[in-house]
């Protein structure tokens, strides 16, 4: 795995783009995580209940197992998963080789409009880490 | 891979323990998590499996405190022993920053214990890390039944199997008492964020 430098700047640049795509289209909470399972940024509601660490361990792991799934199927791996529940979803975008972008959404927002605004922040937050080469 | 959050001033390491299957990784960790008051601990997570077995990884979070204005924030890691469970042994293993290798000292498990060795150093190889640079100790668990009827290794034998070529601390245990447990959690953080610290913080001269 390769170390990743993120500034302080580059961050900050992160979070406002998140927060402007997709917290203010109504998503609760979006973390940002790297493969190994830390917590790079959160942004929006600041949920005290949410097991934050646990959550981004989980993911990585569940990201993981799926591309296994992925490469029995022939595939690299999967770039998106989504968990449906009754009334919160969570979606999963891989951005770039080294993270995980995870959304979580109530019913009123359309996970079309999620879709849409996740796979135009992956390749804005690719470009600002330098992800994308 | 060590998360350094500038921002924050924090350091987040992982710390793997990793071994045969039913030599009590997961037993380290529960009786960390039951002996360490709440301000330093996080939840600690398990995976629900059948039986006792770990399917997936157990994970626990710890503050160990501050080095010069930075909070060390710890990530304790399980891996699941069972041979059949490689490819989520191999999971967890990303991004590794320090690793404890548990032993168990069950003469009938001392195959288990040279296999789990390799399996480690090759899943390490794919990574590109080399466990001669990484920090690493053993523990030699269940040194309670030495004593007792139960056919057990002796510590000569434990050490020639898996010390002779790596050359690393290595402490005796009984998790289930919690002896060794916290001897072992302290050199190991101790290796992991000096090491952590030195490659990546604090300039050499």
């Amino acid at each position: 795995m390769a170390d990743i430098i993120l500034t302080g700047p580059a961050l900050e640049q992160a979070r406002t783009q998140i927060d402007e795509s997709l917290v203010q289209a109504g998503v609760h909470t979006v973390l940002l995580i790297d493969h190994a399972g830390n917590v790079v940024a959160s942004c929006g509601k600041n949920r005290k209940d949410l097991d934050m660490t646990s959550l981004a361990a989980l993911a990585a792991a569940n990201f993981g197992a799926t591309s296994q799934m992925a490469r029995i199927i022939g595939e690299d791996d999967f770039s998106l998963l989504f968990h449906k529940g009754k009334k919160d979803s969570i979606h999963f975008a891989k951005i770039g080789r080294e993270m995980i972008l995870i959304t979580i959404f109530g019913d009123e927002v359309s996970l079309g409009l999620v879709r849409l605004r996740v796979a135009e922040l992956t390749s804005n937050i690719e470009k600002i880490f330098g992800l994308d080469n | 891979m060590a998360l350094i959050d500038l921002s924050k001033r924090e350091v987040h390491c992982k710390i793997v323990y990793y071994g045969p299957g039913r030599c009590g990784k997961t037993t380290n960790l529960l009786y960390i998590y039951n002996s360490m008051n709440s301000n330093a601990k996080g939840k600690m997570l398990t995976i629900e499996t059948k039986g006792d077995r770990t399917l997936f990884f157990d994970l626990l979070p710890l503050n160990l405190g501050k080095i010069k204005d930075f909070d060390i924030r710890i990530q304790l890691y399980t891996v699941p022993g069972q041979a059949i469970y490689e490819a989520t042994r191999k999971l967890v293993l990303k991004g590794v920053d320090g690793l404890v290798f548990v032993a168990d000292s069950l003469r009938v498990r001392r195959q288990k214990n040279i296999e789990s060795l390799k399996d480690l150093k090759k899943n390490l190889v794919d990574y590109n890390l080399d466990i001669e640079t990484l920090p690493v100790v053993l523990q030699y668990n269940k040194r309670d039944l030495a004593g007792s009827p139960i056919p057990t290794l002796s510590l000569e034998e434990l050490e020639e199997d898996l010390n002779s070529d790596l050359g690393v601390k290595a402490f005796q245990a009984a998790a289930t008492k919690g002896v060794g447990v916290f001897e072992t959690l302290k050199d190991i953080s101790k290796k992991t964020v000096r090491y952590v610290a030195t490659k990546h913080l604090v300039k050499p001269k």
